[in-house]
Formats: C-alpha cells, sequence, structure tokens
C-alpha cells in the first residue's frame, strides 16, 4: 500500500506549481489554468484522507469542488474573452487602468 | 458528516426556506426578464425586493429557531438568522440605489438583480454553513456571481479589468482556502465543524493542522480585505459599477466575519493562543495601512475601498477578543458598518449622471450650496464612519475597543482609537470640499424615489442607532446566547 505521505507531498508539489504560475506567469489564461491545479492540489488531498480515514465525505467534496471549479471557469473564460476583444491583451501587466 | 440513508424531511426544508425562497426568486427572475418588455424592466427590481421581502419573512418566523438541518451541513441559529437579515437589508438597498443607477451606466438587465440575489444566496448559505462543504458552496456561489457583476459593464474599458483582477485574486483565494480546508480534513478526519472542533479539543500543536489555520486565515483574509491581502481591493471597487462596489463592500464582508468567527471560535477555539497573536497583526497591520493609505486617494470609490479595508482592521478586533463580549460587537459593528458604508456610496452612486464620473472627491466641491440634503447625508456618513458621536458609528468603535480592553488588549484598543482618528482626517476633508469650496459648477444628482427611500432608510438608522443603540445591542446578544463552544 502506498504510504499517505506519497500523496501528502505530491498534493504539495501540486500546489506550489500552481502557486509559482499564478504569481509569475503574465498570461492569464496561464494563470487560471495554475489555479485549477491548486484546487486539484486539495481534491488529490481530499481523497488520499479521505481513503486513509476510511470515510466517504472527502470524495464527496471532490465532486462538489469540480462542479464548482467548471463554473468558476466558464465565468472565467468569458471574463477573458471580453478582456481579450476589449483590451487585445491578456498580459495581466498591461492591465494597468486601475493602479495598485 | 453526511447521513447515511440521506432523506430530505420537511423539517430540513423549513430550515432553508429563506435561501430556497432567494434562489428559486432569482431563476424566477431570469425567466420575467425574458417575457417582460424592455421598458418595464424597473419592475424587476420591484419584483426582487418582494422576493427579499419574503425571505425576510421567512428569516423572521424561523429567528428564534435552533437546529441543524441536511445531517449538520446547514445550521439554522439565530446568529445565523441575524446575518441573514443583514445581507437582506443590504441587498434591498442596493436594489433602491441601483435602480435609476444601472440605467445612466447601460447595465439595466435583468441578470443584474438575479445575480445579486444569486449571491445573496450564497452569502446567506455561508453564515449558515455547519460544514466545509456548505461553507467553500456558498462562498463560490457568491463569488462567481460577484465576478459576473462587476464585469457587467463588459463594453467599458474599466468593469472589464477589475472583473479580471477579481476573479484572477478572488479564485486564487478559493484555491488557498479549500486546501486549508483539505488540510483540516486531514486532520480532523471530518468536514463538519462541530465534530472537527471536538476532535481539536485535546489536539496541541499538530503542525498539520497549524497549516490548515494559516491557509484558511489567508482565504478568509483575502474575502474581507485584510492586509496584505488587500491589494485587490481597491482596484475591484473603483472599477466595478458603484452599485455592485456598495454590495461587496458591505455584504461580502458581514457574511464572511461571520463564518470566519464561527469557524476560528468553535474549530480552532481550542488552539486559539496559536492565532491571536496572527491576527493581532494582521489586524494592525490593516488597520495603519488602510487608514493611511485613504488619505492620499482622490478617487473617492478608492478612498472608500481604503476605508473599508480599515474597518476589517478594525472588526477584526471583535475576533481577536472572542468570547460573548467580541462576538457581539462583532456582530453590532458588521450591522453599522452595512448601514454607514451603503450610505456614503449612496451618495456616490448619486453623483453618477451621463456623461459624468463624479467619482473625485473635488466633484463633491460645494454640495452643500446645491444640494444641502445630499450633503447632510454623506456628512452623517462620514462623522459615522469616522466614529465620531452621536452618530451609530460612534456606539460600533465603543463597544468593540471596550471588549478589547475587557479582554487586556489595552494597547490595541489605544490603537484602534489613534488611528480612528487618523481617519478623521480624510474622511472630514470630504465634508470640508463639501461646505467650504465653492462649486465649480452646476451640480446635478441622479435623484431617483428609490435612492430617496434608502438613503433616507440609512440615515435615519445611523442616527437612531446612534442615540438608542440598546434594541440593537440586545439583539445581538439574544443571538449569540445558543452559540456553543465559544471561546
Amino acid at each position: 500500500m502506498v504510504p499517505l505521505s506519497y500523496y501528502v507531498i505530491l498534493s504539495a508539489i501540486v500546489f506550489v506549481i500552481g502557486l509559482a504560475g499564478v504569481l509569475i506567469r503574465r498570461n492569464i489564461v496561464i494563470i487560471l489554468l495554475s489555479i485549477e491545479l491548486m484546487l486539484n492540489a486539495a481534491n488529490i488531498n481530499f481523497v488520499a484522507f479521505s481513503h486513509y480515514a476510511e470515510t466517504i465525505v472527502g470524495q464527496v467534496f471532490v465532486f462538489f469542488v469540480m462542479t464548482v471549479a467548471a463554473a468558476e471557469v466558464t465565468v472565467g473564460l468569458a471574463i477573458v474573452i471580453a478582456l481579450y476583444r476589449r483590451r487585445a491583451t491578456l498580459n495581466v501587466e498591461e492591465l494597468t487602468l486601475l493602479k495598485w | 458528516m453526511i447521513p447515511q440513508a440521506s432523506m430530505i424531511t420537511s423539517a430540513d426544508l423549513t430550515a432553508v426556506l429563506p435561501e430556497l425562497i432567494i434562489s428559486v426568486g432569482a431563476c424566477l427572475l431570469l425567466l420575467v426578464d425574458l417575457v417582460l418588455p424592455k421598458p418595464a424592466r424597473d419592475w424587476l427590481a420591484y419584483l426582487s425586493l418582494v422576493i427579499l421581502a419574503a425571505a425576510g419573512a421567512a428569516t423572521l418566523q424561523l429567528a428564534t429557531a435552533q437546529a441543524e438541518a441536511f445531517g449538520g451541513l446547514f445550521i439554522l441559529d439565530p446568529y445565523s438568522s441575524y446575518f441573514k437579515l443583514l445581507l437582506y437589508l443590504a441587498t434591498g438597498l442596493t436594489i433602491l440605489l441601483s435602480i435609476r443607477y444601472i440605467q445612466i451606466e447601460r447595465i439595466h438587465l435583468g441578470e443584474y438583480y438575479a445575480f445579486l440575489l444569486f449571491s445573496t444566496s450564497g452569502l446567506m448559505m455561508m453564515v449558515s454553513s455547519g460544514d466545509l462543504i456548505t461553507i467553500f458552496l456558498g462562498l463560490e456561489l457568491a463569488s462567481v456571481s460577484l465576478y459576473i457583476l462587476a464585469g457587467l459593464n463588459r463594453h467599458e474599458l474599466r468593469p472589464i479589468e477589475a472583473s479580471a483582477k477579481y476573479f484572477v485574486l478572488g479564485s486564487l483565494s478559493a484555491a488557498i482556502f479549500l486546501y486549508g480546508m483539505s488540510l483540516l480534513f486531514g486532520a480532523t478526519g471530518t468536514t463538519h465543524l462541530s465534530t472537527a472542533a471536538a476532535a481539536l479539543a485535546h489536539g496541541q500543536g499538530d503542525p498539520v493542522l497549524v497549516m490548515a489555520m494559516i491557509f484558511l486565515l489567508v482565504g478568509f483574509g483575502f474575502k474581507v480585505a485584510v492586509v496584505p491581502f488587500h491589494m485587490w481591493t481597491p482596484d475591484v471597487y473603483e472599477g466595478a459599477p458603484t452599485s455592485v462596489t456598495a454590495y461587496m463592500s458591505v455584504a461580502v464582508k458581514a457574511a464572511t466575519f461571520a463564518v470566519f468567527l464561527r469557524v476560528f471560535l468553535e474549530v480552532f477555539g481550542s488552539i486559539k493562543p496559536q492565532w491571536t497573536g496572527w491576527l493581532i497583526g494582521l489586524s494592525v497591520a490593516t488597520m495603519v495601512l488602510g487608514n493611511l493609505a485613504a488619505i492620499v486617494q482622490q478617487n473617492i470609490k478608492r478612498m472608500l475601498a481604503y476605508s473599508s479595508i480599515a474597518h476589517a482592521g478594525y472588526a477584526m478586533i471583535g475576533l481577536i477578543v472572542g468570547g460573548e463580549l467580541g462576538t457581539m460587537s462583532l456582530m453590532l459593528y458588521m450591522a453599522i458598518y452595512v448601514l454607514m458604508n451603503l450610505g456614503a456610496f449612496g451618495v456616490v452612486i448619486l453623483m453618477r449622471r451621463a456623461g459624468v464620473m463624479g467619482e473625485q472627491i473635488s466633484d463633491l466641491s460645494g454640495l452643500a450650496k446645491e444640494h444641502p440634503a445630499a450633503a447632510l447625508a454623506m456628512l452623517i456618513f462620514m462623522f459615522s464612519l469616522a466614529g465620531i458621536p452621536p452618530t451609530a458609528g460612534f456606539v460600533a468603535k465603543f463597544y468593540l475597543f471596550m471588549a478589547a480592553v475587557d479582554a487586556g488588549l489595552v494597547w490595541l484598543a489605544v490603537a484602534g482609537v489613534l488611528l480612528s482618528a487618523v481617519s478623521a482626517y480624510y474622511y472630514l476633508r470630504v465634508v470640508m470640499v463639501m461646505y467650504m469650496k465653492e462649486p465649480a459648477g452646476p451640480i446635478e444628482l441622479a435623484w431617483s424615489p428609490s435612492a430617496v427611500a434608502a438613503l433616507v432608510i440609512v440615515v435615519a438608522a445611523t442616527v437612531i442607532i446612534g442615540l438608542y443603540p440598546a434594541p440593537l445591542v440586545g439583539y445581538t446578544q439574544d443571538a449569540i446566547l445558543h452559540l456553543s463552544n465559544l471561546r
């Protein structure tokens, strides 16, 4: 049997890759993909913990997360398309109309 | 814990009746919008007010009820009912303020009202959640609706940029939040809040638990906009339509604080010494940065954004104190903050005319000469936000700082008072501009009967609560009687 720690480490690695992607990459579509990675890192945790704790709750949670992620990405892509039509750029560094 | 044989009983459905009314009502709005001719769209606003009133009546019926529904996924208690009533108030006032404004902004669409209600139902689910699943679902339902609302005016440059920034940072925070939930699930083996609290009652300093707490803190921090997770707030508040900004700044903050408090005081209550230090640091940083950054703002929406960041810092004192006094003062603070902040944004909404943004503080020059009533209303809101007696803002801050002193955090209360004095500078600058500057030209305000009604309600409430706070204070005290594991 694969030890639980392997899954947790895998999930931590996926999470960090996602977070680094959000912070480093400038293309908003890549940022969207990185956020999906972060959500999936949480999903790995839920399924692994759920399996080892012998309860179904974590796996149920994953279905909810997948549904929500799909809804979120739909809205996100719609926003990205509207942004691209209006500004002809996907680079977040060029979104400087509202100053930080 | 999810029940093995998930039978939905009528008791479950009664408990979620307000949420059902709001979400079914929102779907109804979308359908009615299809058959309604364009000039009659105002009726959608009135219909949404009727839906809110119906949900309000249902919540009042359940106001003292104490029950768990759907196997503990959903908690109905006076604490959540209090916040739901607050959410109806915030949504209803937002709709009243919006009717004329969204015509001027040319976003007078049926979806506007439907998404407002969807977002409200998400926030309601959040304040009533007894399980991590419902917290996550409620949070996302509210957030996704708000991403859309922020960018509803998609032909303009600023709203779509605001919407994109809000979406990226909002979903980033949701992902961090979810990761924290997964770690909490790993540490306790359950997603149910009270079971998790029981599992943690004896656990000390488990590193996974501390990690979970930090991730959840970051997630909540993003949503209520505390420093250093506040950077999206000024941009989004400035770029989004003002009515949506008003709604975001009050409803989301109030509901998130409600669940923030439930999670931290109930679940992490047993390890409270480990997180109070973090929260005190965040609270002080938030008060300092929010107030100082607000001073230099020229755009009133940005100034109010930084002011709302500062208010999140004050409100966190309630969470740090915890216990009955802290919870009560946080609930009181949120109610009063909802009123005065909506009022301030309401006057900004009036300033928007066709072709005139009216968002600079200098645009308010001489408002008192041209429109004394609007200037007086703004003066009351600014005094209240600064916490000057006899307005409601003073009562709110008084209870909060008193709670801090009572808990032995005298220096935190002193810091809060000193920074409130700093905040008076930028609030009173608005008053000075309105009363002591000459108008640059004639100022026309976008008056409408509904906006007047909303402003009258808010002004009256701000003054009356300031003079006679006893009923509201008594209500908050009753509402927390049944909260379990309050620390």
